[in-house]
Protein backbone atom coordinates (compact mmCIF):
# COMPACT_ATOMS: atom_id res chain seq x y z
CA UNK A 1 0.00 0.00 0.00
CA UNK A 2 2.66 2.20 0.88
CA UNK A 3 4.69 1.91 -2.68
CA UNK A 4 1.02 2.51 -4.67
CA UNK A 5 1.00 5.41 -2.27
CA UNK A 6 4.75 6.38 -3.00
CA UNK A 7 4.60 5.79 -6.79
CA UNK A 8 1.46 8.15 -6.68
CA UNK A 9 3.75 11.09 -5.24
CA UNK A 10 5.96 10.39 -7.38
CA UNK A 11 4.28 10.65 -10.48
CA UNK A 12 2.66 14.22 -8.95
CA UNK A 13 5.96 15.23 -8.20
CA UNK A 14 7.28 14.39 -11.71
CA UNK A 15 4.09 16.82 -12.81
CA UNK A 16 4.99 19.70 -10.21
CA UNK A 17 8.57 19.69 -11.45
CA UNK A 18 7.37 20.58 -15.08
CA UNK A 19 5.15 22.91 -13.92
CA UNK A 20 7.44 24.81 -11.84
CA UNK A 21 9.36 25.81 -14.72
CA UNK A 22 6.84 28.66 -15.45
CA UNK A 23 7.62 29.58 -11.69
CA UNK A 24 5.02 30.80 -8.87
CA UNK A 25 5.40 29.96 -4.92
CA UNK A 26 2.44 27.84 -4.37
CA UNK A 27 3.88 25.30 -6.38
CA UNK A 28 7.36 24.97 -5.24
CA UNK A 29 5.92 25.03 -1.83
CA UNK A 30 3.95 21.81 -2.76
CA UNK A 31 7.07 20.41 -3.98
CA UNK A 32 8.40 20.66 -1.21
CA UNK A 33 6.02 19.30 0.77
CA UNK A 34 5.72 16.33 -1.16
CA UNK A 35 8.93 15.91 -0.80
CA UNK A 36 9.16 15.66 2.76
CA UNK A 37 6.15 13.43 2.53
CA UNK A 38 8.19 10.82 0.12
CA UNK A 39 11.38 11.23 3.05
CA UNK A 40 8.67 10.21 5.38
CA UNK A 41 7.58 7.42 3.28
CA UNK A 42 10.83 5.92 3.06
CA UNK A 43 10.35 5.25 6.87
CA UNK A 44 6.95 5.06 7.01
CA UNK A 45 5.49 1.88 10.30
CA UNK A 46 5.13 -0.81 7.51
CA UNK A 47 2.33 -3.43 8.39
CA UNK A 48 4.42 -5.42 10.90
CA UNK A 49 5.61 -2.17 12.79
CA UNK A 50 1.87 -1.42 12.89
CA UNK A 51 0.77 -4.36 14.91
CA UNK A 52 3.72 -4.33 16.76
CA UNK A 53 2.81 -1.13 17.98
CA UNK A 54 -0.81 -2.68 19.20
CA UNK A 55 1.22 -5.27 20.85
CA UNK A 56 3.01 -3.49 22.63
CA UNK A 57 -0.42 -1.08 23.78
CA UNK A 58 -1.46 -3.93 25.16
CA UNK A 59 1.05 -5.38 26.88
CA UNK A 60 0.22 -6.65 30.36
CA UNK A 61 4.01 -5.17 32.14
CA UNK A 62 2.96 -1.45 30.09
CA UNK A 63 3.35 0.82 32.47
CA UNK A 64 -0.51 2.30 33.45
CA UNK A 65 -1.48 5.56 34.52
CA UNK A 66 -1.11 4.94 38.15
CA UNK A 67 2.83 4.14 37.27
CA UNK A 68 3.12 7.37 36.13
CA UNK A 69 1.39 9.17 38.82
CA UNK A 70 4.07 7.46 41.32
CA UNK A 71 6.56 8.64 39.20
CA UNK A 72 5.67 11.92 38.06
CA UNK A 73 3.43 13.56 40.84
CA UNK A 74 4.36 14.84 44.18
CA UNK A 75 1.07 14.96 46.94
CA UNK A 76 -0.64 12.87 45.26
CA UNK A 77 -4.35 12.85 46.58
CA UNK A 78 -6.62 10.45 44.94
CA UNK A 79 -10.55 11.58 44.33
CA UNK A 80 -12.97 9.12 44.49
CA UNK A 81 -16.79 8.81 43.25
CA UNK A 82 -18.97 10.35 40.95
CA UNK A 83 -21.22 12.41 43.40
CA UNK A 84 -24.48 10.59 41.95
CA UNK A 85 -24.10 6.87 41.98
CA UNK A 86 -20.41 5.21 42.48
CA UNK A 87 -16.63 5.22 42.22
CA UNK A 88 -15.80 3.62 38.53
CA UNK A 89 -12.20 2.03 39.40
CA UNK A 90 -11.53 2.26 35.29
CA UNK A 91 -10.97 5.86 35.71
CA UNK A 92 -8.55 7.47 38.47
CA UNK A 93 -8.72 10.96 39.02
CA UNK A 94 -7.15 12.93 41.38
CA UNK A 95 -4.54 16.22 42.60
CA UNK A 96 -0.67 16.31 42.77
CA UNK A 97 2.02 18.36 42.37
CA UNK A 98 3.93 18.27 38.99
CA UNK A 99 7.20 19.86 39.03
CA UNK A 100 6.25 22.02 42.55
CA UNK A 101 2.54 23.14 40.89
CA UNK A 102 -0.53 21.65 41.61
CA UNK A 103 -2.56 19.86 39.05
CA UNK A 104 -5.85 17.54 38.05
CA UNK A 105 -5.13 14.56 36.60
CA UNK A 106 -7.10 12.34 34.93
CA UNK A 107 -6.97 8.57 33.15
CA UNK A 108 -8.02 5.21 32.92
CA UNK A 109 -6.27 2.48 34.54
CA UNK A 110 -6.14 -1.03 33.97
CA UNK A 111 -5.35 -3.82 36.61
CA UNK A 112 -2.39 -5.75 36.41
CA UNK A 113 -2.81 -9.15 38.14
CA UNK A 114 -6.61 -10.88 36.74
CA UNK A 115 -8.59 -9.64 40.44
CA UNK A 116 -7.49 -6.15 40.13
CA UNK A 117 -7.75 -6.99 36.44
CA UNK A 118 -11.63 -7.36 36.91
CA UNK A 119 -12.04 -4.38 39.50
CA UNK A 120 -10.83 -1.98 37.00
CA UNK A 121 -13.21 -3.67 34.39
CA UNK A 122 -9.80 -3.92 32.03
CA UNK A 123 -9.98 -0.12 31.91
CA UNK A 124 -13.38 0.24 30.15
CA UNK A 125 -15.32 2.54 32.15
CA UNK A 126 -18.89 3.24 32.49
CA UNK A 127 -20.25 6.48 32.62
CA UNK A 128 -19.81 6.90 36.89
CA UNK A 129 -16.52 7.12 35.54
CA UNK A 130 -17.06 9.91 33.47
CA UNK A 131 -18.90 11.52 35.79
CA UNK A 132 -15.93 11.54 38.43
CA UNK A 133 -13.45 12.75 35.22
CA UNK A 134 -16.06 15.80 34.53
CA UNK A 135 -16.13 16.14 38.36
CA UNK A 136 -12.99 16.78 38.78
CA UNK A 137 -11.99 18.58 35.86
CA UNK A 138 -14.54 21.29 36.90
CA UNK A 139 -12.69 21.32 39.97
CA UNK A 140 -9.59 22.02 38.56
CA UNK A 141 -10.98 24.76 36.81
CA UNK A 142 -12.39 26.20 39.85
CA UNK A 143 -9.13 26.45 40.81
CA UNK A 144 -7.15 27.53 38.20
CA UNK A 145 -5.15 23.90 37.77
CA UNK A 146 -3.89 22.67 34.97
CA UNK A 147 -5.47 19.12 33.71
CA UNK A 148 -3.37 16.35 32.39
CA UNK A 149 -5.33 13.20 31.49
CA UNK A 150 -4.19 9.89 30.30
CA UNK A 151 -5.53 7.58 27.86
CA UNK A 152 -5.51 4.30 28.02
CA UNK A 153 -8.86 2.33 27.44
CA UNK A 154 -9.95 -0.97 25.08
CA UNK A 155 -13.18 1.63 25.17
CA UNK A 156 -15.85 2.94 27.02
CA UNK A 157 -18.07 -0.51 28.62
CA UNK A 158 -20.50 -1.89 26.09
CA UNK A 159 -22.88 -3.29 29.46
CA UNK A 160 -26.52 -2.92 29.92
CA UNK A 161 -26.25 -0.60 33.20
CA UNK A 162 -24.02 1.18 31.22
CA UNK A 163 -25.90 2.34 28.42
CA UNK A 164 -28.90 2.40 31.00
CA UNK A 165 -27.35 5.05 32.72
CA UNK A 166 -26.15 7.14 29.54
CA UNK A 167 -22.92 5.71 28.45
CA UNK A 168 -23.42 8.24 24.56
CA UNK A 169 -24.81 10.83 26.32
CA UNK A 170 -22.17 11.00 28.83
CA UNK A 171 -18.97 10.62 26.84
CA UNK A 172 -20.73 13.64 24.55
CA UNK A 173 -20.79 15.87 27.46
CA UNK A 174 -17.63 14.90 28.58
CA UNK A 175 -16.04 15.91 25.35
CA UNK A 176 -18.34 19.14 25.39
CA UNK A 177 -16.77 20.04 29.00
CA UNK A 178 -13.07 19.54 27.68
CA UNK A 179 -14.26 22.07 24.63
CA UNK A 180 -14.97 24.46 27.86
CA UNK A 181 -12.32 24.49 29.90
CA UNK A 182 -10.98 27.94 30.65
CA UNK A 183 -7.33 25.98 31.95
CA UNK A 184 -4.72 24.46 30.57
CA UNK A 185 -5.01 20.96 29.18
CA UNK A 186 -2.94 17.98 28.07
CA UNK A 187 -3.58 15.13 26.85
CA UNK A 188 -1.25 12.07 26.24
CA UNK A 189 -2.00 8.66 24.61
CA UNK A 190 -0.20 5.96 26.74
CA UNK A 191 -1.49 2.93 25.96
CA UNK A 192 -4.88 2.05 23.50
CA UNK A 193 -6.46 4.68 22.60
CA UNK A 194 -10.13 2.83 21.79
CA UNK A 195 -12.56 4.82 20.44
CA UNK A 196 -15.33 7.71 22.18
CA UNK A 197 -14.30 6.06 25.54
CA UNK A 198 -10.74 7.39 25.06
CA UNK A 199 -11.16 10.72 22.96
CA UNK A 200 -13.54 11.79 25.70
CA UNK A 201 -10.95 12.78 27.64
CA UNK A 202 -8.34 13.66 25.18
CA UNK A 203 -10.26 17.09 23.45
CA UNK A 204 -7.24 19.12 25.34
CA UNK A 205 -4.84 21.86 24.20
CA UNK A 206 -2.47 19.83 23.23
CA UNK A 207 -2.38 15.56 22.58
CA UNK A 208 0.73 13.73 22.28
CA UNK A 209 1.06 10.39 22.07
CA UNK A 210 3.87 7.42 23.48
CA UNK A 211 5.46 5.91 20.56
CA UNK A 212 3.90 2.86 20.74
CA UNK A 213 0.12 3.53 21.82
CA UNK A 214 -2.40 3.34 19.26
CA UNK A 215 -5.60 5.63 18.94
CA UNK A 216 -8.40 4.28 16.75
CA UNK A 217 -11.94 4.44 15.90
CA UNK A 218 -12.61 1.11 16.90
CA UNK A 219 -10.42 -2.09 18.23
CA UNK A 220 -8.98 -4.01 15.36
CA UNK A 221 -10.62 -6.86 16.38
CA UNK A 222 -14.25 -5.32 16.27
CA UNK A 223 -13.52 -3.57 12.81
CA UNK A 224 -12.56 -6.80 11.41
CA UNK A 225 -15.55 -8.37 12.87
CA UNK A 226 -17.69 -5.93 11.00
CA UNK A 227 -15.73 -5.22 7.67
CA UNK A 228 -14.03 -9.04 7.21
CA UNK A 229 -16.44 -10.65 9.35
CA UNK A 230 -14.14 -12.34 10.89
CA UNK A 231 -12.74 -11.19 14.53
CA UNK A 232 -9.61 -13.24 13.46
CA UNK A 233 -8.64 -10.68 10.70
CA UNK A 234 -7.43 -8.05 13.28
CA UNK A 235 -3.91 -7.38 11.54
CA UNK A 236 -5.62 -6.96 8.37
CA UNK A 237 -7.99 -4.10 9.65
CA UNK A 238 -5.13 -2.60 11.93
CA UNK A 239 -2.54 -2.16 8.73
CA UNK A 240 -5.70 -0.67 7.15
CA UNK A 241 -6.74 1.91 9.93
CA UNK A 242 -3.54 2.54 10.60
CA UNK A 243 -3.89 3.92 14.50
CA UNK A 244 0.06 3.78 15.09
CA UNK A 245 1.28 6.96 16.73
CA UNK A 246 3.19 7.62 13.40
CA UNK A 247 0.16 8.08 11.28
CA UNK A 248 -1.41 9.96 13.50
CA UNK A 249 1.11 12.40 13.50
CA UNK A 250 1.07 12.72 9.82
CA UNK A 251 -3.08 12.70 10.00
CA UNK A 252 -2.57 16.09 12.92
CA UNK A 253 -4.33 13.97 15.31
CA UNK A 254 -1.48 14.28 17.46
CA UNK A 255 0.63 17.06 18.17
CA UNK A 256 3.50 14.85 19.25
CA UNK A 257 5.68 11.74 19.74
CA UNK A 258 6.57 11.25 23.12
CA UNK A 259 9.72 8.96 22.68
CA UNK A 260 9.43 4.95 24.52
CA UNK A 261 12.61 3.47 25.86
CA UNK A 262 14.28 1.13 23.35
CA UNK A 263 11.96 -1.86 23.45
CA UNK A 264 8.76 -0.63 24.74
CA UNK A 265 7.46 1.62 28.15
CA UNK A 266 7.39 -1.77 29.89
CA UNK A 267 11.49 -2.50 29.26
CA UNK A 268 12.58 0.63 31.67
CA UNK A 269 9.10 2.28 33.45
CA UNK A 270 11.09 4.78 34.84
CA UNK A 271 12.96 6.01 31.90
CA UNK A 272 9.60 6.18 30.07
CA UNK A 273 8.12 8.08 33.07
CA UNK A 274 11.23 10.74 32.95
CA UNK A 275 10.49 10.66 28.73
CA UNK A 276 6.70 11.37 29.33
CA UNK A 277 7.17 13.66 32.20
CA UNK A 278 9.69 16.19 30.07
CA UNK A 279 6.99 15.93 27.35
CA UNK A 280 3.96 17.28 29.43
CA UNK A 281 6.55 19.79 30.93
CA UNK A 282 7.22 21.32 27.64
CA UNK A 283 3.32 20.78 26.32
CA UNK A 284 2.54 22.80 30.10
CA UNK A 285 5.26 25.29 29.78
CA UNK A 286 4.10 26.52 26.43
CA UNK A 287 0.06 26.92 27.39
CA UNK A 288 0.96 28.84 31.18
CA UNK A 289 1.13 32.32 29.32
CA UNK A 290 -1.82 31.86 26.79
CA UNK A 291 -4.89 33.87 27.85
CA UNK A 292 -7.98 31.35 28.99
CA UNK A 293 -10.03 32.66 25.69
CA UNK A 294 -7.45 32.32 23.18
CA UNK A 295 -6.31 28.55 24.76
CA UNK A 296 -10.12 27.52 24.67
CA UNK A 297 -10.56 29.66 21.10
CA UNK A 298 -7.35 27.57 19.79
CA UNK A 299 -8.58 24.21 21.41
CA UNK A 300 -11.81 24.29 19.51
CA UNK A 301 -9.93 25.89 15.72
CA UNK A 302 -7.49 22.55 16.09
CA UNK A 303 -10.10 20.50 16.67
CA UNK A 304 -12.80 21.54 13.68
CA UNK A 305 -9.90 21.52 11.37
CA UNK A 306 -9.32 17.74 11.40
CA UNK A 307 -10.76 15.49 8.64
CA UNK A 308 -10.03 14.95 4.76
CA UNK A 309 -12.57 16.00 2.49
CA UNK A 310 -12.96 17.71 -1.17
CA UNK B 1 -51.45 -24.31 2.78
CA UNK B 2 -51.89 -28.03 1.83
CA UNK B 3 -55.08 -27.23 0.33
CA UNK B 4 -54.18 -24.66 -2.25
CA UNK B 5 -51.75 -27.50 -3.93
CA UNK B 6 -53.18 -26.10 -7.14
CA UNK B 7 -51.31 -22.59 -6.56
CA UNK B 8 -47.71 -23.97 -7.65
CA UNK B 9 -49.22 -24.37 -11.45
CA UNK B 10 -50.14 -20.55 -11.58
CA UNK B 11 -46.36 -19.91 -10.77
CA UNK B 12 -44.90 -22.38 -12.79
CA UNK B 13 -42.61 -20.33 -15.00
CA UNK B 14 -42.78 -16.89 -12.93
CA UNK B 15 -39.37 -15.60 -12.04
CA UNK B 16 -38.17 -17.12 -8.68
CA UNK B 17 -38.69 -15.00 -5.50
CA UNK B 18 -35.26 -13.48 -4.77
CA UNK B 19 -35.50 -14.09 -1.13
CA UNK B 20 -35.61 -10.73 -0.16
CA UNK B 21 -38.81 -9.01 1.23
CA UNK B 22 -39.81 -5.90 -0.70
CA UNK B 23 -38.23 -2.89 0.73
CA UNK B 24 -41.66 -1.47 1.22
CA UNK B 25 -43.23 -4.82 3.24
CA UNK B 26 -43.81 -3.20 7.07
CA UNK B 27 -41.50 -5.56 9.14
CA UNK B 28 -44.13 -5.56 12.19
CA UNK B 29 -47.41 -6.42 10.11
CA UNK B 30 -45.83 -7.25 6.98
CA UNK B 31 -47.97 -5.38 4.93
CA UNK B 32 -47.08 -4.09 1.62
CA UNK B 33 -46.95 -0.52 0.58
CA UNK B 34 -46.12 1.30 -3.00
CA UNK B 35 -43.36 4.64 -2.79
CA UNK B 36 -46.27 6.85 -3.17
CA UNK B 37 -48.36 5.53 -0.62
CA UNK B 38 -45.93 5.82 1.88
CA UNK B 39 -44.63 8.96 1.26
CA UNK B 40 -47.73 10.33 2.13
CA UNK B 41 -47.73 8.82 5.58
CA UNK B 42 -44.52 9.94 6.37
CA UNK B 43 -42.85 6.64 5.95
CA UNK B 44 -44.91 5.65 8.80
CA UNK B 45 -47.58 2.15 8.81
CA UNK B 46 -50.86 3.78 8.26
CA UNK B 47 -52.05 -0.08 9.60
CA UNK B 48 -49.63 -0.65 12.32
CA UNK B 49 -47.70 2.90 13.01
CA UNK B 50 -44.13 1.02 12.03
CA UNK B 51 -41.85 3.88 11.01
CA UNK B 52 -39.55 3.00 8.18
CA UNK B 53 -36.18 4.83 7.46
CA UNK B 54 -36.76 8.28 6.26
CA UNK B 55 -34.42 9.59 3.62
CA UNK B 56 -32.96 12.28 4.36
CA UNK B 57 -34.82 14.19 1.04
CA UNK B 58 -38.15 12.89 2.57
CA UNK B 59 -37.19 14.12 6.11
CA UNK B 60 -36.49 17.82 4.75
CA UNK B 61 -40.12 18.09 2.80
CA UNK B 62 -41.62 16.73 5.82
CA UNK B 63 -40.11 19.51 8.44
CA UNK B 64 -39.59 22.52 6.00
CA UNK B 65 -42.00 24.62 4.32
CA UNK B 66 -42.60 24.20 0.79
CA UNK B 67 -40.19 26.08 -1.38
CA UNK B 68 -38.07 26.94 1.38
CA UNK B 69 -34.99 25.00 2.17
CA UNK B 70 -31.89 26.53 0.25
CA UNK B 71 -28.89 23.64 0.57
CA UNK B 72 -25.79 24.07 1.66
CA UNK B 73 -22.38 22.65 1.53
CA UNK B 74 -23.31 20.59 -1.54
CA UNK B 75 -20.27 20.48 -2.91
CA UNK B 76 -18.25 18.24 0.62
CA UNK B 77 -17.72 15.10 -0.52
CA UNK B 78 -15.51 12.61 1.36
CA UNK B 79 -11.72 11.38 0.53
CA UNK B 80 -10.13 8.57 1.17
CA UNK B 81 -7.21 9.65 3.33
CA UNK B 82 -5.59 6.43 4.51
CA UNK B 83 -6.36 4.15 0.95
CA UNK B 84 -8.32 2.00 2.96
CA UNK B 85 -9.42 -1.51 1.60
CA UNK B 86 -11.03 -3.84 3.09
CA UNK B 87 -12.87 -6.47 1.39
CA UNK B 88 -13.60 -4.25 -1.08
CA UNK B 89 -12.05 -0.26 -1.58
CA UNK B 90 -13.64 2.63 0.44
CA UNK B 91 -13.72 5.12 -2.81
CA UNK B 92 -15.82 2.03 -4.63
CA UNK B 93 -18.04 1.89 -1.51
CA UNK B 94 -18.48 5.78 -1.66
CA UNK B 95 -19.13 5.71 -5.25
CA UNK B 96 -21.80 3.51 -4.78
CA UNK B 97 -23.32 5.34 -2.01
CA UNK B 98 -23.83 8.21 -3.95
CA UNK B 99 -25.36 6.38 -6.83
CA UNK B 100 -27.93 4.54 -4.56
CA UNK B 101 -29.02 7.43 -2.52
CA UNK B 102 -28.04 10.04 -5.13
CA UNK B 103 -26.53 12.02 -2.15
CA UNK B 104 -23.22 13.50 -1.97
CA UNK B 105 -22.59 12.08 1.62
CA UNK B 106 -25.23 10.77 4.58
CA UNK B 107 -25.70 14.49 5.70
CA UNK B 108 -27.72 17.32 3.71
CA UNK B 109 -27.57 20.76 5.58
CA UNK B 110 -29.11 23.87 4.71
CA UNK B 111 -31.23 26.72 5.63
CA UNK B 112 -35.51 26.40 6.11
CA UNK B 113 -38.25 28.06 7.58
CA UNK B 114 -40.64 25.21 9.66
CA UNK B 115 -44.28 26.84 9.79
CA UNK B 116 -42.43 30.39 9.06
CA UNK B 117 -40.05 30.62 11.72
CA UNK B 118 -36.63 30.47 9.85
CA UNK B 119 -33.96 27.44 11.52
CA UNK B 120 -30.87 25.90 9.79
CA UNK B 121 -32.27 22.00 9.25
CA UNK B 122 -28.92 19.11 9.36
CA UNK B 123 -30.29 15.61 8.35
CA UNK B 124 -29.14 12.41 8.62
CA UNK B 125 -29.77 9.74 6.04
CA UNK B 126 -29.06 6.23 7.02
CA UNK B 127 -29.26 4.38 3.35
CA UNK B 128 -25.69 6.26 2.77
CA UNK B 129 -23.40 3.97 4.56
CA UNK B 130 -25.48 3.50 7.12
CA UNK B 131 -25.24 6.69 8.03
CA UNK B 132 -21.75 7.07 9.23
CA UNK B 133 -20.23 9.72 10.29
CA UNK B 134 -16.45 10.75 8.60
CA UNK B 135 -14.75 13.37 7.94
CA UNK B 136 -17.36 15.18 5.53
CA UNK B 137 -20.37 14.79 7.96
CA UNK B 138 -18.27 16.01 10.63
CA UNK B 139 -17.48 19.40 7.88
CA UNK B 140 -20.99 19.58 6.71
CA UNK B 141 -22.53 19.66 10.69
CA UNK B 142 -19.39 21.95 11.69
CA UNK B 143 -20.72 24.34 8.92
CA UNK B 144 -24.30 24.04 9.70
CA UNK B 145 -23.27 24.87 13.36
CA UNK B 146 -21.84 28.23 12.02
CA UNK B 147 -24.75 29.01 9.83
CA UNK B 148 -27.07 28.71 12.31
CA UNK B 149 -24.81 31.19 14.31
CA UNK B 150 -24.31 33.59 11.59
CA UNK B 151 -28.15 33.59 11.16
CA UNK B 152 -28.88 33.26 14.64
CA UNK B 153 -31.12 30.86 14.54
CA UNK B 154 -31.55 27.37 16.12
CA UNK B 155 -30.19 24.37 14.51
CA UNK B 156 -32.46 21.35 14.49
CA UNK B 157 -30.45 18.12 13.49
CA UNK B 158 -32.11 14.93 12.86
CA UNK B 159 -29.88 11.88 13.10
CA UNK B 160 -29.41 8.18 11.85
CA UNK B 161 -26.34 6.82 11.97
CA UNK B 162 -24.67 3.74 12.85
CA UNK B 163 -21.40 6.02 14.07
CA UNK B 164 -18.35 6.73 13.11
CA UNK B 165 -17.02 5.60 9.45
CA UNK B 166 -14.27 3.08 10.17
CA UNK B 167 -12.96 3.46 6.54
CA UNK B 168 -11.85 7.01 7.69
CA UNK B 169 -9.93 5.47 10.83
CA UNK B 170 -8.37 7.66 13.51
CA UNK B 171 -9.83 10.54 11.72
CA UNK B 172 -13.49 9.52 11.57
CA UNK B 173 -13.27 9.43 15.81
CA UNK B 174 -12.10 13.06 15.52
CA UNK B 175 -15.55 13.87 14.10
CA UNK B 176 -16.60 13.39 17.86
CA UNK B 177 -14.68 15.88 19.09
CA UNK B 178 -14.90 18.38 15.86
CA UNK B 179 -18.57 18.69 15.93
CA UNK B 180 -18.60 19.08 19.77
CA UNK B 181 -16.58 21.80 19.63
CA UNK B 182 -18.99 23.19 16.73
CA UNK B 183 -22.11 23.15 18.75
CA UNK B 184 -20.16 24.68 21.71
CA UNK B 185 -19.24 27.67 19.26
CA UNK B 186 -22.79 27.66 18.50
CA UNK B 187 -24.25 27.47 22.17
CA UNK B 188 -21.54 30.68 22.36
CA UNK B 189 -22.87 32.51 19.70
CA UNK B 190 -26.36 32.37 21.64
CA UNK B 191 -27.46 29.32 19.26
CA UNK B 192 -29.78 26.35 20.48
CA UNK B 193 -29.13 23.09 18.89
CA UNK B 194 -32.59 20.61 18.80
CA UNK B 195 -31.81 17.05 18.18
CA UNK B 196 -34.41 14.46 16.67
CA UNK B 197 -32.93 10.80 16.86
CA UNK B 198 -34.21 8.32 14.08
CA UNK B 199 -33.74 4.89 14.18
CA UNK B 200 -30.79 4.28 14.67
CA UNK B 201 -28.44 6.67 16.38
CA UNK B 202 -25.57 5.10 17.78
CA UNK B 203 -21.96 5.30 19.07
CA UNK B 204 -19.96 8.35 17.64
CA UNK B 205 -23.02 10.25 16.81
CA UNK B 206 -24.92 9.41 20.00
CA UNK B 207 -21.48 10.03 21.60
CA UNK B 208 -21.14 13.64 19.94
CA UNK B 209 -23.66 16.49 18.97
CA UNK B 210 -26.56 14.48 18.74
CA UNK B 211 -26.93 13.98 22.70
CA UNK B 212 -26.07 17.70 23.40
CA UNK B 213 -28.74 19.47 22.02
CA UNK B 214 -30.85 22.00 24.05
CA UNK B 215 -33.90 19.97 23.58
CA UNK B 216 -33.47 16.31 22.49
CA UNK B 217 -36.54 14.30 21.28
CA UNK B 218 -36.60 10.57 19.03
CA UNK B 219 -39.12 8.88 16.83
CA UNK B 220 -40.65 5.73 18.99
CA UNK B 221 -38.59 2.37 18.57
CA UNK B 222 -35.41 4.31 17.76
CA UNK B 223 -32.27 2.67 19.05
CA UNK B 224 -30.31 4.83 20.36
CA UNK B 225 -27.26 3.48 22.22
CA UNK B 226 -23.81 3.74 22.59
CA UNK B 227 -22.84 -0.05 21.97
CA UNK B 228 -25.24 -2.17 19.69
CA UNK B 229 -27.40 -5.03 21.40
CA UNK B 230 -25.59 -7.78 19.36
CA UNK B 231 -22.08 -6.44 20.93
CA UNK B 232 -23.44 -5.80 24.53
CA UNK B 233 -24.53 -9.17 24.09
CA UNK B 234 -21.29 -10.95 23.59
CA UNK B 235 -19.32 -8.79 25.55
CA UNK B 236 -21.13 -9.46 28.79
CA UNK B 237 -23.37 -12.97 27.94
CA UNK B 238 -26.50 -11.06 30.08
CA UNK B 239 -29.84 -11.67 28.40
CA UNK B 240 -30.74 -8.08 27.27
CA UNK B 241 -34.11 -6.31 28.72
CA UNK B 242 -36.93 -6.56 25.23
CA UNK B 243 -37.02 -2.51 24.97
CA UNK B 244 -32.81 -2.48 25.34
CA UNK B 245 -31.30 0.81 24.36
CA UNK B 246 -34.89 2.05 22.37
CA UNK B 247 -36.25 5.32 22.60
CA UNK B 248 -39.15 4.56 25.00
CA UNK B 249 -36.62 2.85 28.08
CA UNK B 250 -34.50 5.83 27.09
CA UNK B 251 -37.14 8.50 27.66
CA UNK B 252 -38.14 6.86 30.94
CA UNK B 253 -34.54 6.67 32.09
CA UNK B 254 -34.21 10.27 31.67
CA UNK B 255 -32.10 10.65 28.68
CA UNK B 256 -35.14 12.39 26.48
CA UNK B 257 -37.04 15.06 26.74
CA UNK B 258 -39.80 13.59 24.29
CA UNK B 259 -40.70 10.37 22.15
CA UNK B 260 -43.32 11.60 19.28
CA UNK B 261 -44.48 9.87 16.59
CA UNK B 262 -43.25 11.39 13.08
CA UNK B 263 -46.37 13.40 12.17
CA UNK B 264 -46.11 15.23 15.77
CA UNK B 265 -42.16 16.44 14.78
CA UNK B 266 -42.88 19.23 12.84
CA UNK B 267 -45.32 21.04 14.82
CA UNK B 268 -43.51 20.53 18.10
CA UNK B 269 -40.60 21.24 17.04
CA UNK B 270 -41.92 24.75 14.98
CA UNK B 271 -43.31 24.86 18.67
CA UNK B 272 -39.81 25.31 20.33
CA UNK B 273 -38.20 27.58 17.08
CA UNK B 274 -40.56 30.44 18.15
CA UNK B 275 -39.55 29.38 22.16
CA UNK B 276 -36.29 30.09 21.59
CA UNK B 277 -36.74 33.12 18.66
CA UNK B 278 -35.89 36.40 20.63
CA UNK B 279 -39.21 38.34 21.68
CA UNK B 280 -40.34 40.35 18.74
CA UNK B 281 -38.64 38.74 16.21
Amino acid sequence: MATDHELRLRERLARLRNVSLLGGARVSAELEKLERQLARIAEEATDEDIWQSVELARHDDRPYTLDYVARLLDDWVELHGDRVRADDHAIVAGLGRFDGKTIALVGHQKGRDIKDRIDRNFGSAHPEGYRKAMRVMELAERHDFPVVTLVDTPGAYPGVAAEQHGQGGTLARSHKLMARLDIPTVTCIIGEGGSGGASAIALADRVLMQENAIYSVISPEGCAAILWRDAGEAKKAAAAFKPDALHCLELGVIDAVVPEPEGGAHTDPDEAARLLGTALREALDDLEPVASDELKRRRRARFRSLGVFA
Amino acid sequence: MSSRIDVSIEHRGAPEPSGKKDPNTCPKCESHYRDDELDATLWVCPHCGHHFPMKARARIASLADAGTFSEEATDVRSEDPLQFFDVRPYAGRLAEAELKTGLGEAMVIGQADLETTPCELAVMDFSFMGGSMGSAVGEKFSRACDSAAERGVPLVAVTTSGGARMQEGILSLMQLPKTVCAVEDLKDAGGALITVMAHPTTAGVLASFASLGDVVIAEPNALMSFAGPRVVQQTTREKLPDDFGLSDSNFRLGHLDAVLPRREIKPYVARLLRLFSKNGD
